[in-house]
């Protein structure tokens, strides 16, 4: 007990100076001290049983039972003389409980095609680092990889884009997609297509990249096709061109909806 | 009745007289509530003692430290998404564009007094109400304290659970750092897995796409008063119900279904749940002071782009994590329309197991075809069927929890990334198979070295409570009866 007080001073001494961890210890004395004070005086100066007390029963006799059964009904035989009145009451009652649904509808857009265009819709977007600065292609070497997004919506939650620069042979374009990159550049979706998390890590020595969330792999030259882990879903490709001055543009918007799937992402 | 002031009304009049306050104040309620009738009651209620009933009782006092702790946090963090340019005293984010709810976070950290203590001590106190929940589940389970008639604690306990997981999320949610970003952005995927109303639920609940323009006003108003407020109503309910049912205990001699044994609740059984309240804050306290969670400032502010590598979420939450983890690719599609994989490991099967969970008291009635109260304890080697379901559930709930570190376990052990998760994939079913048949054997074996026979309805024994460690078990004498 005496601890307590010397712990309580000590306390309001610190606090002048405000420091995390003193706080924390000093807090953790007053407090373990009055603990183990209040401990100590029960263990030691106060009755110790064991007592024992009936637990009595915890249902209803018989009796007691038919007793409410009988008021009950007593009861209800009065609301039931009165049957339109109820029906009225219960139509009233259950209209408000679905007029009063209706405001959830207000909590959020419906979800429409929200979830399957990005800012890169339509085309033409020049392709900007986080600092929105454009990019050509030599700014991204033999194996580099940065992260762009359509000119004007950096860190928009589902426009992050990987732009990686392959090794020449490395690609094997898929059908349809032969002029989707420059010179090797190849822009695909940042967000895993298992969970949205952003797929950082590239070993340019496989040509894969890791996602750090869940361990989905995806083999870039193959079209991000996922080879491991969860995810079932290869990476949205962005189709690249370059425009009149020579920086990275976006022809048009990601081949499938970007991140996580859903029931009809496959309805594009 | 005709007497105007009967001799019995005029005694309390001076007893009102008391000079001291205490008693005065005492009889001025009884006269108005009639306390100490209720009291006096209350003050008798017995209640056994074992350690394992304490952690029920870790979970209360760790919540109690979080509404406390919580609160002063309301005072300095303003959940709002717009955004701010850092200038404050932590250098190494000055200029930053961050949102108003991580800058206010930053500055509760480095520039309110003891803020960085409330909010570590909130973060662990939410720590260690889930670990105490989940322990006390467990004992809970083990011992077979769900039969009736605590059918309906037991789930109002299991809601408890969720509700307490739910906003411990909530929670870690709040701070929009890089870390709470990509759980919220999981979570978001897990939603939008649900079939058919996935895209709808996703967009009512965040208020569009992701990150959704509503969403951390939102969370916040169901942390801290929604989830609380109904976490308060529950657990009072919880603890209403226990002192109506009158608490369960061991076998023992003396102690039989209708009895209940052990210490008054005035002065000795409240003494010490006191003194429990203050060790468990001291401990959450201690930990908020010396040891760092969450540091956010080194996390900083959620960007949609950017990458967090070896991060596991908080402890609660890692099972599903290492579920989604160790998930093959598999999906399945028809007719256009998907259900995608993050469904089946995050959505049905927490679904199926919390259902399992809150059938079980009814399920196991079924079986066994015993219906009736029960209000002494299983040891758990006598129930060797349910307990090598419990071994099972735990070891179940381990892999997975381990699971959600593959990434740090591959780099450790050198082993690779696709290695490691085929021994998890493996070891999902292995494991809990193996482990519940090792229970179940070690029970039988305990009960042979017991020279008991598995028998459906058991003698209370003379070796309870086995694991008493309040030295010479209150057992050892024969209970003396309350005088009422």
């Amino acid at each position: 007990v005496a601890s307590v007080v010397a712990s309580i001073a000590l306390f309001v001494l610190y606090l002048r100076g405000g420091q995390p961890q003193a706080e924390g210890v000093l807090l953790a004395v007053v407090l373990g001290g009055i603990g183990v004070g209040i401990a100590l005086w029960a263990n030691r100066f106060m009755p110790h049983g064991p007592f024992e007390e009936p637990r009595g029963q915890i249902g209803s006799s018989d009796a007691e039972v038919e007793a409410f059964v009988e008021d009950f009904e007593a009861g209800g035989e009065e609301i039931a003389r009165r049957g339109f009145l109820a029906k009225l009451f219960a139509g009233a009652v259950g209209f408000l409980g679905l007029a009063a649904l209706l405001p959830i509808r207000s909590l959020g857009p419906r979800p429409g095609r929200g979830l399957k265009v990005t800012p890169y819709e339509g085309g033409g977007k020049r392709l900007v680092r986080d600092d929105g600065t454009p990019v050509k292609p030599a700014d991204v070497g033999v194996d580099g990889v940065i992260t762009v997004w359509p000119e004007g919506n950096v860190n928009v939650a589902d426009a992050p884009t990987l732009l990686i620069h392959l090794r020449s042979g490395q690609n094997k374009p898929r059908e349809g997609r032969q002029d989707w990159l420059v010179d090797d550049l190849v822009a695909y979706s940042k967000l895993c297509s298992h969970m949205g998390c952003p797929v950082g890590l590239y070993q340019a020595q496989l040509g894969l990249l890791l996602c750090p969330c869940h361990q989905s792999t995806f083999d870039v030259g193959d079209g991000c096709r996922p080879i491991f882990g969860p995810a079932t879903r290869s990476l949205p490709q962005l189709p690249l061109a370059l425009d009149g001055q020579g920086y990275l543009i976006a022809t048009g918007d990601f081949s499938s909806p970007v991140s996580a799937g859903f029931w009809d992402s496959g309805k594009y | 009745m005709a007497t105007r002031e009967p001799p019995a009304q005029r005694r309390p009049e001076h007893h009102l007289r008391d000079a001291r306050p205490i008693p005065r104040a005492a009889r001025w309620a009884d006269r108005r509530l009639g306390t100490a009738k209720i009291l006096r009651k209350a003050l008798d209620k017995i209640f056994p003692d074992h350690w394992s009933f304490m952690l029920g009782e870790i979970a209360l006092y760790a919540f109690v430290v979080l509404l406390g702790t919580g609160v002063f946090l309301t005072f300095f963090f303003k959940a709002s998404p717009d955004t701010v340019t850092y200038a404050g005293s932590y250098h190494p984010l000055d200029g930053v564009t961050m949102s108003k709810a991580y800058e206010s976070a930053i500055r509760l950290s480095f520039d309110v007094r003891a803020g960085l203590v409330m909010r570590q001590a909130h973060h662990w106190a939410a720590l260690v109400f889930l670990a105490a929940i989940t322990a006390h589940l467990f004992r809970v389970w083990f011992t077979g304290a769900y039969r009736r008639p605590r059918e309906i604690n037991w789930i109002v306990g299991l809601t408890l659970m969720l509700l307490a997981l739910a906003n411990g999320f909530l929670g870690y949610s709040l701070l929009d750092d890089q870390l709470s970003g990509s759980g919220l952005r999981i979570v978001y995927a897990v939603v939008l897995s649900i079939p058919l109303v996935g895209t709808w639920l996703t967009s009512l609940v965040f208020g569009g796409e992701f990150p959704g323009p509503d969403l951390l006003e939102r969370f916040y108003v169901l942390h801290i008063l929604i989830v609380p407020a109904v976490l308060v109503v529950l657990l009072t309910a919880h603890m209403a119900i226990l002192v109506y049912h009158k608490h369960t205990q061991y076998p023992g001699p003396g102690r039989r279904d209708d009895n209940v044994v052990g210490e008054r609740l005035w002065p000795t059984y409240m003494a010490k749940a006191g003194a429990f309240l203050f060790l468990t804050a001291a401990v959450v306290f201690l930990l908020g002071g010396v040891a760092q969670i969450n540091p956010i400032w080194i996390f900083g502010p959620f960007r949609p782009g950017g990458v967090s590598a070896a991060t596991q979420p908080d402890w609660y939450m890692g099972w599903l994590d290492g579920a989604l983890r160790i998930m093959p690719g598999w999906e399945f599609r028809a007719f256009g329309y998907e259900i995608p994989n993050p469904f089946f490991p995050a959505v049905l099967m927490p679904g199926v197991l919390f259902t399992a969970l809150y059938a079980a008291p009814f399920i196991e009635a079924r079986f066994t075809g015993d219906h009736a109260e029960h209000h002494l304890l299983d040891r758990p080697r006598d129930r060797p069927v349910r307990t090598a379901i419990g071994v099972a559930a735990l070891a179940f709930y381990l892999v997975l929890f381990m699971a959600a570190s593959s990434d740090v376990v591959s780099a450790r052990l050198g082993l690779s990334v696709n290695t490691v998760f085929w021994i998890f994939r493996i070891s999902i079913f292995a494991v809990p198979l193996v482990s519940a048949f090792i229970a179940n054997r070690l029970c039988l074996e305990l009960q042979r070295r017991d020279g008991t026979t598995p028998a459906r309805r058991r003698r209370p024994r003379r070796d309870q409570p086995s694991g008493d460690e309040h030295g010479p078990a209150p057992a050892a004498a024969e209970p003396q009866t309350v005088a009422d």
